[in-house]
């Protein structure tokens, strides 16, 4: 057994570091340009968004729409910082900070309204989200509706790259622990994990809080990518972007909403140029998934670098059993 | 041994439990039968913590644990299979059983209790593997119980186990309780179904709207013209 999984980290390190230097040479050799560069960011963004709201939505059950708010605050920290202090260290500080602090408001509106069910807890994050959005509109520091504007930039495929690994990774190790499961256990059936003695305000506080830690991280990177700020990027839809990249790649698969973002991504990033019929087919494509995919097109299954071991026609080991954990799953949002 | 005294229980300005009392003494089955929305259900929800009494003291060993949450309860040997199974459906059964032991750190222990589970439930051995939310409903009831007693509880409550049950698969459920019972666990066993209740219980108590009419033993009960004509349909 030990030996599998040894061979399965060294296996993901592989992985990893080819499709880093793979990457970083399409840069170098300008087959990712500049304008394939923005989709590149902008898939590494949406996938530490999806991920993390799929922590809150799809794992632990907590119906979510105040992604962007958290988004937002961890960005105009960063952008706040940077601006003042455009080194590679402020950039570091922007980061952090604006996860921590998307963290912590995260843990403030989470305690009151995770007491709240489904709609309901949709509704309080909404408004959430939309408070903290009129406060950016409001505020001296923020520059209100117009904005900020030449903020540095510091993110880059590396950083994007580390961050991204590292959200995935501690989010993948948190729902492996028993807190993970503690967390599947209340999206399950929130009151037999009561009866089991979980504390299950405390784990969905817990989710809230890494989901908008993540979060914070993503909009720092995104600060400090697109150079320019306003309060309206952050709005409604913003959130809903996220969501659908969760239920597409289904609720509770990691992997799923990873891929999601992918193709999500590249899909608009090719329907660019039809302009005004974008958001048109974007939209049918949508409905069209959902219609032959209504659990997501994972729905909570996980795919891993199995995959590649039967694409190899290495079948013996048996590794893909173990390491695909077939689960089907009910889409309660 | 646990002791209830006085116990006020409101839904908003609604009264549900008013002022009940009564005891199970280590080693028994007890039983509270009532009709439907007597205050059965909420009765086993306030004692394991997961709803507030507004008056009214709940002892477990002569300690006072009426302000202590529920996973407190757990620790201290408070378990409850909750009504309607309520398994998790996306989970093996042994998934669901394990979380059954969530606050234990014995591994070893843990170990142990699982087996003891097979041993009562062979079925769910056989079925480890499966997904909760595909087993039978009596399975699912199996499971509810085995979960249940993954705590290892001193104390174990048991909401309506037969519900929805075929009247063979009843009698079986009936037959595991009274062996976990012999094995040592102190049972509270709320039911609509009087008969079999009664004949498993050493002692019981009848809940009308929200107050304890009537106590005694399992056969006491059983004769009584009361309860006969009330909840024997008889
Ligand atoms: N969550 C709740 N909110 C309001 N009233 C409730 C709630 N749960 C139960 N009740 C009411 O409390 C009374 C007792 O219910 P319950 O304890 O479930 O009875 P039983 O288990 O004996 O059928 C019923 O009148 C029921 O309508
Ligand atoms: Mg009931």
């Amino acid at each position: 057994m030990k030996k599998i999984f040894e061979k399965q980290a060294v296996r993901k390190l592989i992985f990893l570091a080819l499709t880093f230097i793979i990457v970083q040479l399409l840069i170098y050799a300008d087959i990712i340009d500049a304008y394939l560069q923005n989709t590149l960011t902008a898939i590494c963004i949406n996938i530490i968004l999806a991920v993390s709201l799929n922590l809150i939505t799809g794992f632990t059950g907590q119906f979510s729409l105040g992604h962007a708010g958290f988004m937002s605050i961890g960005a105009y920290t960063c952008a706040i910082i940077t601006l003042r202090m455009p080194t590679i260290f402020g950039f570091f500080l922007g980061v952090f900070a604006g996860a921590i602090f998307a963290a912590l408001v995260g843990f403030i509106v989470g305690l009151p309204t995770l007491r709240l069910r489904g709609d309901y807890l949709a509704i309080a994050t909404l408004g959430m989200a939309e408070i903290i959005r009129i406060i950016f509109i409001n505020l001296k520091i923020t520059n209100g509706a117009a904005g900020l504007q030449n903020i540095p930039r510091f993110t880059n495929w590396t950083w994007l790259f580390i961050f991204m690994v590292g959200t995935v990774l501690l989010i993948t190790n948190f729902l492996k622990s028993t807190h993970g499961r503690a967390c599947i256990a209340i999206r399950e059936d929130e009151i037999a994990a009561d009866s089991m003695g979980i504390n299950t305000t405390k784990y969905k506080v817990i989710a809230f809080i890494i989901g908008a830690f993540c979060a914070g991280i993503a909009g720092a990177l995104y600060a400090s990518y697109f150079y320019f700020l306003k309060p309206n990027i952050f709005d409604f839809l913003k959130s809903v972007n996220v969501l659908v990249i969760v239920v597409l790649g289904g609720l509770g698969s990691v992997s799923g909403s990873i891929l999601a973002a992918i193709l999500l991504e590249i899909i608009s990033t090719f329907l660019q140029s039809f302009s005004e019929l974008r958001m048109v087919i974007y939209a049918l494509l949508l409905v069209v998934i959902m219609l032959f995919r209504p659990q997501g097109l994972m729905g909570s299954k996980e795919v891993t670098l199995a995959v590649f071991n039967r694409l190899g026609g290495n079948l013996k080991s048996g590794m893909s059993k173990l390491e695909q954990r077939f689960k089907s799953k009910k889409g309660r949002v | 041994m646990l002791e209830i005294r006085n116990m006020d229980v409101h839904y908003g300005v609604i009264h549900v439990l008013k002022g009940i009392s009564f005891m199970v003494n280590d080693g028994e089955i007890v039983t509270l039968i009532g009709a439907n929305g007597a205050g059965k259900t909420t009765t086993l929800r306030t004692i394991s913590g997961l709803k507030k009494p507004r008056n009214g003291t709940i002892l477990l060993d002569g300690e006072d644990i009426t302000a202590t949450s529920a996973q407190e309860r757990v620790k201290r040997g408070i378990s409850h299979a909750p009504e309607g199974r309520r398994i998790f459906p996306d989970m093996t059964v042994l998934e669901n059983l394990e979380l059954g032991a969530y606050l234990r750190k014995d591994k070893e222990g843990i170990t142990r209790d699982l087996k003891m589970v097979y041993e009562h439930f062979p079925i769910l051995s056989d079925r480890k593997k499966q997904l909760a939310g595909t087993l039978s409903g009596g399975e699912q009831q199996m499971l509810a119980i085995g979960r249940a007693l993954m705590s290892r509880p001193k104390i174990l409550f048991l909401d309506e186990p037969s519900m929805g049950l075929a009247p063979f698969l009843v009698q079986e459920i009936f037959n595991i309780i009274k062996n976990i019972n012999k094995a040592g666990t102190t049972i509270l066993l709320v039911e609509q179904n009087a008969s079999m209740a009664l004949q498993v219980a050493h002692r019981a108590y009848v809940l009308e709207t929200g107050s304890i009419v009537l106590s005694g033993t399992g056969s006491e009960l059983m004769q009584s013209d009361e309860i006969k004509k009330a909840y024997l349909g008889g």
